[in-house]
């Protein structure tokens, strides 16, 4: 039976209707809304190539149903910025040319955000437990790490 | 006589306007047959037109990978792009700038050595003439053949090539744009799945479409020819649900799953062998000098691409368009030709993006799986997207290796004869090497082609990859048993047998100086004679602040060394490790000197450095395809839990010199590193623990069961 279901994306209200109530959340990003910068990668909450935010909370979307979300705020990667205007991140990821293949990246764009609003000074290490969810098979950890350290200077500085 | 042959891939497209076209005022478009992976091969291609045509980058727009317009370059693969694509490149470019000076001259009354470029417009001794690529563009006929004559520009000259230019492709990936393959939207498209044959030779036994069509929550069909059956339907939720469950509901037959036996690399000794000896014969007696033999594995290795694969395709009025992101867009189509039974003019085949590949994974086949579906649905466009599992357990291995190495030593116990004896499946499973693509063997009247032949020693070779070692040593042979049949489909993976070979061969050299009571870097410079292998050794131990001596063992801290120039015949590369080691292996530094001739774009090579490093890495800890679980069918790696790789958290601090050699050929880099850092991992652990592991992963329980024994 067909439903509808309402929440919010990027900062706008949307409302999607579907026959099945769950589906999961990345496939009406990607099918519904057309918002492909979240990426399928496993199905299975492993590899954080899906990566959102549910009220500011950093979730594997591929399994979320969207049965549970009425009402909340979603977060994706392109709701961060945009080559004009550029979240910290984005532009930080830039910088560092981190990357390789980039499927990884709008998953642990949106780890990334989510660590530096809980924790704007993070070390190294903590940067690299937080993004442990996310899996980059090219080997581009390093300057992506980099990267962070780098947004979350700017992003202080900003504040301060 | 023969005509002088031209460089890199120009020889066998030598007609200019498949590299080079002038599509607007202002505008220069370059074609090639390098794709992207994720390597930034499009950006290097663009600094290299920009500087052989002298123009600004921003005129230069890259097409690249597709059987309509781009020049016939193979795979990209091999670390070739830059040693033998740019360099076809660079002379296309300035054999088409020779053509509009001629031209320009001409015109003007002048000698084409009076006139220069700048930006596109001539200049005649400087001044502007008023003539420019796209004035002269009508009059020039880019169907001519290169030559090879017009004057590269001098690498003094460079303006763009050695600089590190930000990537082209990164922006979208970056911003979430609809970049890849996976995001590709085509009018009326529907969505597939395939229920995969579990083995060449399974047969369908029964299907319960009811239980299959009940799982989707969706209206799915099912399509069926032969053994090839899918799942297609427009709600891409609908099929997937019907596609996971239907591997539950679908019965087959002859049904063969490989064994634990066969997962560990000493499977391979047991078998029928295909032999050759490369090199002199072995001496038959050591003639009374000291012998040194060591066995070195490695098991089954999987791609493990982020992504699973993806493929496009469209059947209408007799033309069938495929959208991939395989390496080699005309060899998929020679492949598909023979699949579908189409001409190849009948297929186009378009390169779009996906993840990361590092070799041969399931590209090619997703590819194959979306156009047998769209030959049953002409005028309909088909996605097919595998599965996490899919991926995992059908992508082709790496093959499993075993590696024995025989040293004769002399007097001051050098080694004075070297045999390196390998026992491995075929490196070469591509569909251009005349392997099925996966669903080609379902389909009916398959019949199994011949076994492709490994790749040749002229092209670095396959299981024999960096086998021989580049010392100084008088007497060196391979001896390469090739095992044909094997549980799982095997192929390339980045550096093929280079991996285990150096792995072996650099841990041998190690063991070699201790024996000696040498330090293990001052005993390798000893016997290398290369000054560019010198300069990178010694950069690498100078980095890393390398102390010499005889390692001291067991101290739970270790130090390793090794060194490879890729394929004797590409890039050097020298790297260092610290280690730590207790339950497990702790990397914490790797250090790395990389001469790589001229480079493209600095910070780019420093990306695939990084990223061969880390991948390597996670080989060597914890990479091997097992087939010892409970797994429905195939190889029991089928997730991120059952195949794990290497974790942010896990990854070591990587310092990198590419060493000043612009003035010479540029040489692949983008695979040297991994048989290095394999080797140096290996001898760290060795120096770490004082017993040396010579099978690989090194995983913990391998470290437990080792330490148990000592």
């Amino acid at each position: 039976m067909t439903q509808q279901y309402q929440f919010s994306v990027n900062g706008k209200a949307v409302s999607v209707s579907l026959d099945n109530e769950a589906t999961p959340l990345l496939d009406v990003l990607r099918n519904e809304l057309g918002l492909m910068g979240t990426r399928f990668g496993c199905g299975l909450e492993q590899c954080g190539c899906c990566m959102v935010l549910i009220d500011g909370a950093p979730v594997k979307s591929c399994s979320r149903e969207i049965s549970t979300l009425a009402g909340k705020t979603i977060t994706t990667v392109e709701g961060l910025g945009t080559p004009e205007r550029p979240h910290p991140l984005q532009q930080a990821f830039l910088d560092e040319q981190a990357g390789q293949c980039g499927y990884c990246l709008a998953g642990i764009l949106i780890s990334a955000k989510a660590l530096l609003e809980k924790n704007p000074s993070p070390t190294r290490k903590e940067i690299a437990l937080a993004l442990d969810g996310n899996i980059c098979r090219c080997g581009s950890h390093n300057r992506i790490m980099r990267a962070v350290e780098k947004a979350a200077t700017v992003m202080r500085g900003a504040k301060s | 006589m023969n005509a002088p042959a031209l460089p890199g891939t120009l020889n066998d497209n030598p007609v200019l306007d498949r590299w080079v076209s002038f599509p607007a005022p202002g505008k220069v478009t370059v074609n090639t047959g390098r794709v992207e992976l994720g390597q930034g091969v499009l950006t290097a291609m663009q600094q290299v037109a920009t500087d052989e045509l002298y123009v600004s980058m921003a005129r230069v727009t890259v097409h690249s990978g597709d059987t309509v317009r781009a020049p016939n370059e193979g795979y990209t693969a091999g670390s070739q792009s830059i040693q033998t694509g740019a360099v076809a490149m660079r002379q296309a470019c300035a054999d088409v700038r020779a053509l509009f000076l001629a031209q320009a001259a001409a015109i003007i009354g002048c000698k084409p050595d009076e006139l220069s470029v700048r930006d596109g417009s001539i200049l005649h001794n400087g001044a502007s003439t008023g003539q420019d690529y796209w004035t002269l563009a009508g009059a020039i006929d880019l169907t001519a053949k290169a030559t090879g004559s017009g004057a590269r520009k001098a690498v003094a000259d460079f303006t763009s090539i050695g600089q590190s230019s930000a990537r082209l492709d990164l922006p979208p990936k970056i911003f979430g744009d609809a970049i890849f393959i996976h995001d590709m939207k085509l009018d009326g498209m529907v969505h597939a799945r395939v229920v995969r044959q579990p083995n060449r030779g399974a047969t369908i036994g029964t299907i319960d479409e009811a239980a299959i069509k009940r799982a989707a929550k969706g209206p799915v069909d099912l399509v069926r020819n032969g053994n090839f059956l899918a799942i297609v339907g427009s709600n891409e939720t609908a099929v997937d649900l019907a596609g996971a469950a239907a591997v539950n509901h679908v019965a087959w037959q002859n049904v063969e799953a490989p064994t634990p036996l066969q997962q560990e690399a000493y499977w391979l000794l047991q078998r029928p062998t295909v032999d050759r000896v490369l090199g002199s014969p072995e001496p038959s007696d050591s003639q009374g000098r000291q012998r040194f033999e060591a066995t070195f594995t490695r098991g089954f290795v999987a791609h493990a691409s982020i992504s699973p694969s993806c493929g496009l395709a469209l059947f209408k009025d007799g033309q069938m368009t495929v959208w991939t992101h395989c390496q080699g867009v005309f060899p998929l189509r020679a492949a598909l030709a023979r699949t579908l039974k189409l001409e190849p003019s009948a297929i186009i085949v378009h390169h779009v993006q996906g993840s990361g590949c590092y070799g041969h994974n399931g590209a090619d086949d997703a590819a194959a799986d979306a156009a047998i579906i769209a030959m049953q649905k002409p005028g309909t466009p088909v996605r097919v997207r595998w599965r996490r599992e899919e991926e995992f357990v059908y992508e082709p291995k790496s093959p499993s290796m075993v590696v024995k190495v025989r040293a004769l030593l002399d007097d001051a116990g050098k080694p004075a004869d070297w045999t390196q004896e390998i026992w491995s499946g075929n490196h070469n499973g591509r569909p251009g090497g005349g392997s099925s693509l996966l669903g080609e063997e379902a389909l009916p009247g398959y019949t199994p082609p011949p076994p492709p032949n490994e790749v040749p020693e002229a092209a670095g070779g396959g299981a024999t990859r960096n086998a021989e070692p580049l010392y100084d040593i008088p007497e060196k042979r391979i001896v390469h048993h090739k095992i044909v049949e094997q549980p799982v489909r095997v192929s390339a993976l980045r550096g093929l047998g280079a991996t285990a070979n150096v792995f072996a061969l650099e841990c041998c050299i190690d063991e070699l100086a201790e024996r000696a009571g040498q330090d293990p870097v001052a005993y390798r410079l000893s016997i290398t004679s290369d000054p560019r292998a010198r300069a990178v050794i010694e950069k690498a131990a100078a980095m890393a602040n390398w102390q010499p001596g005889p390692p001291n063992g067991g101290e739970g801290h270790g130090r390793g060394v090794a060194f490879a120039r890729y394929k004797n015949k590409a890039a050097y590369c020298a790297v260092v490790v610290d280690l730590d080691v207790d339950e497990e292996i702790r990397l914490n530094n790797v250090w790395c000197a990389t001469d790589g001739g001229l480079i493209v774009s600095p910070d780019g090579a420093l990306n695939q450095l990084e990223g061969g490093i880390i991948q390597a890495a996670s080989w060597v800890l914890k990479e091997q395809v097992r087939f010892d679980n409970d797994a429905p069918t195939g190889p029991s790696a089928f997730d991120w839990e059952t195949y794990p790789v290497l974790k942010f958290s896990e990854v070591p601090e990587i310092t990198i010199a590419l060493l000043n050699t612009k003035d010479e050929v540029p040489l692949g880099i983008g695979e040297v590193a991994g048989g290095p850092v394999a080797a140096a991992i290996g001898n760290a652990v060795s120096h770490a623990l004082g017993v040396r592991i010579r099978d690989l992963p090194l995983t913990r329980e391998r470290i437990a069961a080792t330490l148990l024994k000592e």
